[in-house]
């Protein structure tokens, strides 16, 4: 299953529902505003770090590129994808859960 | 006509910025609000507060080639100086959870602890909420 998250994890709490609330193994994509949750230096960075124990964690690129970061500012363990990786995580993972 | 109203009519107004870029509108219309809002010579400031502080980081890239294809409008806060709004006001505690700092932002911003942002709201005639 690949679960995705869009809204940052300062102004909702799709993120920790997400995390609380998938099944181990799932993969996890950040995209749109949820890609702050990837970027070290925040407030989340040791629930990701947790995560990436138990989920494969994904953030998309473009999404934050547009928001002023690279894929070095990403959290070790969370990987990045462009828009084809988003592709193949959805043709991969079977159904999608989206976390609005 | 300026003096038509009289110097007394002139207000504090406060531009409130707390959402993140792109990923909703208010961003953007905040700032085209703000400068619609330049041509008529009041006193405004604007605060950067929770992921409102996303909006000034520096180095957005929104190309359409690999990238999101939206416009990148972080750089038009570098211009507000030229319409007269130089009061850029960043709180303290919504930077430091992101873990930026002042050399993250594309603009000189003046950084403001919870009690200064508090008591800058607290002295508006208006303040208009995006």
């Amino acid at each position: 299953m690949l679960q995705t998250v869009n809204k940052s994890p300062f102004e909702k709490n799709a993120m920790q529902s997400c995390l609380r609330l998938s099944p181990q193994g799932s993969a996890v994509l950040f995209y749109e505003d949820g890609v702050y949750a990837a970027v070290k230096g925040t407030r989340f960075e040791s629930q990701i770090k947790e995560a990436t124990q138990q989920f494969s964690v994904y953030a998309l690129l473009p999404d934050l590129e547009a928001r002023g970061m690279r894929a070095e500012d990403v959290i070790d363990g969370v990987k990045t994808v462009d828009y084809s990786g988003f592709v193949d995580l959805v043709a991969d993972n079977g159904a999608v859960q989206a976390w609005l | 006509m300026d003096d038509m109203e009289g110097e007394g009519t002139i207000k504090k107004f406060l531009y409130l910025n707390r959402k993140a870029p792109y990923g909703t509108v208010y961003a953007l219309e905040s700032l085209e609000v703000v400068l619609i809002g330049a041509a008529f010579d009041q006193d405004v400031s604007l605060a950067f507060v929770d992921d409102g502080v996303y909006q000034i980081r520096k180095n957005h890239n929104t190309k359409v080639d690999s990238g999101i294809g939206m416009k990148d409008f972080s750089k038009t806060y570098r211009v507000l100086e030229d319409y007269d709004v130089e009061k850029l006001y960043v709180e303290k505690e919504s930077m430091e959870e992101r873990g930026l700092t002042k050399d993250d932002l594309i603009v000189p911003v003046e950084i403001m602890d919870r009690a200064q942002m508090a008591a800058l709201m607290a002295e508006q005639d208006v303040v208009l909420s995006f």
